[in-house]
């Protein structure tokens, strides 16, 4: 060793010892597996996990603190930012908390088309789950496939709202407004040519044996613990748990569909991910269901101080005109209550705790975030894994940080 | 509007083990609420899970009444059974000056962050907690941003320093 060893400072030293059995190694908030920005403090000895902790808040954008002053329709705009590759789930979840809180009946169209646009937001959610955890594995080409097959639900989404990332098409009340001219052929052309895509997966991943090593046996967890942690959606589902709050509470006329709620019993990363490939395929069957049920009919509700009235109604009305007004600028107030309002969101129970206290704006939103709850139990499923099992782990979890930090 | 019998059953074999448990009943918009005391939110909790079956805490949060009201602070349990399917909710109010509640992370430990954020976002102690930290915001953040006195802007923008 030559002199610059002396002029070290003796606290490396202390540190180098401590190396040789355990160390703490700090992953995130920018490593891409991350899916964001979440840091993970790992103790590890040698490349095995002693303990997990996640560290979150990255993100943290106050929007609970913001729902509090914007009036009820303007709410909808923030839902769409927080589960970013859900946003009509979140839309859903949200817009019938109010509605339950203001007892409005909306129309079967609209039901239908809301179901339709859900489980088509779920297929995009899980295609945007495959390629990225694929590609946290180490498979890069499944991601391109996903995108593509993606990128037609996104151009339908777009084409129905006019907006892809942030659609804020389900309104209190309905929809925002009817599907435009030619939309059922598009999206029976794409529901058409989604069973090819969704056997591509299959062939790039399920049969393959370094996906099935990477993947079986790795970040298991029992039925019993996923229960306690609060697990829900796919996660609980591959442990096991036949729940889905589609079958158990259903909410905007789920239960006419007719689809199975896929389970795989061993609780690993391999049956997370069964589990949402069989998703796909049962949300593509819903999907199928709810264009044959599509009936013309009115797609808002009949409550005109809440729902906004059509622009040819206010040309010919006073009072469509003057409901307008007042929804624009005073907002509708919404009777007194507090309402827990459950959906199976792509990743787990979205859950919507709203309380009026009769104003225009909402005394409390709380949004109950399937990633916030699911990502707590990462501790449990990675702890004596390897540091690359983390990764895949993290990847079967399926979480999105816009939603956990809120 | 769904049919809240079920749950009421399970108020009344509730009240039934122990009629100082429940405080109030509340049944609106199809859901029920109990409203509990906070000496004895950590056994209703128990007994909710362990012998009626409601086995998941789908979601804990709190609220705030404002600071003129006087309990201030309510946390909501919401609980969930994954045997019977039913949802109930259970109801905890806090006053300012003494807001602690015994934790429950210990019968659902889901309960741990959610506890953590009701702890950074309003200023709950649940005493007890294993490991009670803020969680969303930073750790030398000053006040509990999701009260109602605490401005929508924050007092003065914050560095990340």
């Amino acid at each position: 060793m030559s002199t610059a060893v002396e002029n070290i400072p003796s606290q490396f030293e202390v540190l180098d010892t401590a190396l040789e059995s355990q160390m703490t190694l700090s992953m995130g908030p920018q490593h891409p597996s991350t899916h964001g920005v979440l840091r993970l403090d790992l103790r590890l000895d040698g490349e095995l996990i002693i303990k997990a902790i996640p560290d979150i808040g990255y993100l943290h954008t106050g929007m609970e603190k913001l729902f509090e002053y914007k009036k009820y329709q303007q709410g909808i705009v923030i839902t769409d930012r927080m589960d970013y590759l859900n946003p009509l789930g979140n839309n859903l979840a949200y817009v019938m908390a109010a509605e339950k809180l203001l007892q409005i009946e909306i129309p079967e169209r609209a039901q239908t088309i809301r179901v339709l646009f859900c489980e088509l937001q779920r297929i995009a959610s899980h295609l945007v789950w495959l390629g990225t955890h694929a590609l946290d594995i180490g498979a890069m080409s499944v991601f391109f496939y996903c995108f593509r097959h993606r990128e037609k639900i996104l151009n339908l989404i777009e084409a129905a709202s006019g907006g892809r990332m942030t659609p804020s098409y389900f309104r209190i009340g309905g929809l925002m407004m009817d599907l435009p001219a030619g939309f059922d052929r598009r999206c029976k052309q794409f529901l058409d040519d989604f069973p090819e895509g969704l056997s591509t997966f299959d062939t790039l991943v399920t049969g393959n044996t370094l996906w099935q090593s990477r993947t079986r046996g790795i970040g298991v967890i029992s039925a019993e613990d996923a229960i306690d942690w609060g697990l829900t959606g796919p996660c609980l589902r591959g442990s096991g748990v036949n729940l889905d709050v589609r079958r158990a509470n259903p909410y905007t006329g789920y239960e006419a569909y007719d689809f199975e709620v896929p389970v795989e019993k061993d609780g690993d990363v391999w049956s997370r991910f069964k589990v949402r490939m069989r998703e796909m395929a049962e949300s593509h069957k819903i999907c199928r269901q709810a264009l044959e049920r599509l009936k013309p009919g009115p797609i808002k509700a009949d409550a005109p101080k809440v729902v906004l009235p059509d622009r040819d109604d206010m040309r010919k009305h006073m009072d469509s005109l003057i409901h307008h007004f007042l929804i624009v600028a005073e907002g509708f107030n919404v009777p007194p209550g507090e309402v827990y309002m459950p959906i199976e969101a792509s990743k787990g129970e979205l859950g919507v705790y709203m309380r009026s206290n009769g104003g225009p704006k909402p005394d409390r939103v709380h949004f109950r975030g399937p990633s916030f709850v699911n990502l707590q139990a990462l501790p449990v499923m990675s702890e004596g894994e390897m540091v690359a099992d983390v990764v895949a782990i993290i990847g079967s979890l399926d979480i999105v940080l816009g939603e956990i930090d809120r | 509007m769904a049919d809240t019998a079920a749950v009421h059953q399970f108020v009344d074999k509730l009240k039934a083990s122990n009629p100082a448990w429940v405080d109030e009943v509340i049944d609106s918009l199809g859901e029920v609420s109990i409203v509990v005391s906070r000496e004895s939110i950590v056994d209703v909790c128990r007994t909710l899970k362990e012998d009626h079956n409601f086995d998941l805490l789908a979601d804990l949060c709190g609220a705030d009444r404002g600071p003129e009201e006087d309990p201030r602070f309510v946390v909501n349990y919401h609980l969930f059974s994954t045997k019977h399917f039913n949802r109930l909710r259970v109801k905890v109010r806090v006053s300012e000056d003494d807001a602690k509640i015994h934790t429950v992370s210990h019968i659902w430990r889901t309960a741990d962050w959610h506890e953590r954020e009701t702890y950074d976002l309003f200023g709950v102690v649940f005493e007890n907690h294993p490991d009670l930290r803020r969680i969303l915001l930073p750790s030398d953040f000053d006040g509990h941003a999701l009260r109602k006195d605490y401005p929508l802007r924050g007092y003065e923008p914050y560095s990340m320093n």
